[in-house]
């Protein structure tokens, strides 16, 4: 193979994945509201909803606040960005994705947290209270799931002897005993709740309130309007999907291309919807039976996600 | 209540807009009808809050207007059209202005209610400044005191084109 077919076959493998992710990151979206306006016993909005909700955003007038400077400008734009440079190389359909090598999980948490913390920057960029409080809040939600999630992904790391994704997901393709091992559900368990703090859902965070006090993301995003907003959109809904893409692929990785080719790709970008979309599901159908935790015990519930990651972690040096 | 019963509810709901038919056609001198998605601000400039039960009830399992495109939001930023209620009381002036203003073009006004439309029953109060025209351009009035959620989701309608 030349060095052009093996550059123009990364393109595409990461094109294919981002644009998946970014398209049915917002579909993803819409079919959790689905579920739930159907579990309350409402029609809800169509599931490509958030599509169009998207397509108007980018018409509509760019408006900024007099006081913001660069750094509200630029807080969406590396919000998707750091969320496209991380669909590119995670192996969400493909074992083998372009710079695979370079795809260690604990430095896409970092570059994860890069995007959070300049959106937290834009929303203090403003000076509104709402925003301060929200970037206050989000950071502290932040600060406490970090921890757990770096534990979580030592436990994962040890009995793997590497911290590179595709290798680990490569290792639950080839040695299923691995994934039902104590340590990974243990640590996949404290990631569970982890993504739903990160990704702000109940109970952490409750995505449809319009109750300013009790906000966290949609507090930090009160200032953003029109396009800017859409990015702010595009980026969350690309996060959570690609937070939920990792957690299924690292508990039941069937379907993900385990080889090079594009019929095992398709198959693999195929896989990763469905099991995504059940994965939503199951969120949207526990958010309805759950509601906001009160913020001072939401401290309490990322501890617990700590502890389980620690415990995973303790249980993989044991038993080496 | 039984799980057949359930069940049956959440596949195939019941609501009270069901079988509408086609939105109605957009009101005279209306822009946009931004694509199937309408972003609301509401605003109380001075309502008795029987319009916000109505405007609440349109939006809830029985009349669902979710379902047409249509969403409440939290911030003038993120909106389309602005939901005013009530007759303009002289405090609420500056701050329905600032929220027109918040709001990135194309934007547009609702007025709610008989009371925002020509003050209502609150004509001539001394703590009343006018309706919602004297403060803020209207594009779409809805007649009604207090309006029935059928109207409010007629008038969103349309809008949204749904």
């Amino acid at each position: 193979m030349t060095g052009f077919e093996e550059v123009a076959g990364a393109v595409l493998v990461a094109g294919a994945q981002i644009v998946t992710v970014a398209v049915g990151g917002l579909l993803l979206v819409g079919v959790m509201r689905k579920v739930r306006s159907r579990l309350e016993g409402r029609i809800g909005p169509p599931v490509r909803q958030p599509l169009l909700d998207l397509r108007k955003l980018f018409t509509k007038q760019r408006m900024r606040p007099e006081e913001a400077s660069w750094v509200f400008v630029a807080a969406p734009v590396v919000l998707v960005a750091t969320a496209m440079v991380v669909v590119a190389i995670s192996p969400l359909a493909t074992t083998r994705p372009p710079l695979g090598q370079s795809a260690d999980f604990f430095a896409i948490v970092f570059v994860l947290l890069l995007g959070s913390v300049s959106l937290a920057l834009g929303a203090l960029d403003t000076g509104t209270p709402f925003g301060g409080m929200g970037s206050s809040r989000a950071m502290t939600i932040g600060a406490l799931a970090e921890p757990a999630l770096l534990v979580a992904i030592l436990a994962m790391s040890i009995p793997a002897h590497t911290s590179n994704l595709p290798v680990l997901v490569h290792m639950g393709l080839a040695h299923p005993q691995m994934i039902a091992s104590p340590e990974r559900i243990l640590a996949l368990g404290s990631f569970v709740v982890i993504i739903l703090a990160e990704s702000g859902r109940l109970p952490v965070d409750n995505p449809n309130t319009h109750l300013e006090l009790t906000m966290i993301h949609e507090a930090m995003v009160l200032e953003y309007a029109g396009p800017d907003l859409g990015l702010v959109t595009l980026g969350e809904s690309m996060r959570l999907t690609l937070l939920l893409g990792l957690l299924v692929n690292l508990l039941v990785p069937w379907g993900v291309a385990d080889r090079s080719g594009a019929v095992s790709f398709v198959i693999g970008l195929g896989a990763l919807a469905g099991k995504v979309a059940l994965a939503g599901i199951a969120i949207a159908t526990f958010e309805v039976f759950s509601g906001k935790l009160r913020l001072f015990r939401v401290p309490e519930l990322l501890a617990g996600g700590f502890v389980l990651a620690m415990l995973g972690a303790v249980t993989a040096m044991v038993v080496r | 209540m039984t799980i057949r019963s359930v069940l049956q509810a959440m596949i195939h709901p019941h609501t009270a807009t069901d079988g509408l038919g086609a939105p109605p056609a957009p009101a005279v001198g209306v822009r946009h009808t931004l694509g199937g998605s309408l972003q609301l601000r509401h605003v109380d400039a001075g309502s008795c809050n029987g319009c916000e039960l109505e405007i609440a009830s349109a939006f809830g399992p029985v009349y669902d207007a979710e379902r047409f495109g249509a969403r409440l939001v939290a911030s003038p930023r993120h909106a389309d059209a602005l939901v005013v209620t009530g007759p303009v009381t002289k405090n609420m002036v500056g701050p329905l202005k600032k929220t027109f203003e918040a709001m990135p073009e194309p934007r547009m006004v609702f007025a709610v209610g008989d009371c925002a439309r020509d003050c209502g029953v609150f004509k001539g109060g001394y703590g009343v400044a006018g309706a919602v025209a004297d403060v803020v351009p209207v594009d779409v009035q809805v007649a009604g005191c207090p309006p029935h959620p059928e109207a409010i989701i007629r008038a969103l309608r349309s809008l949204t084109g749904r």
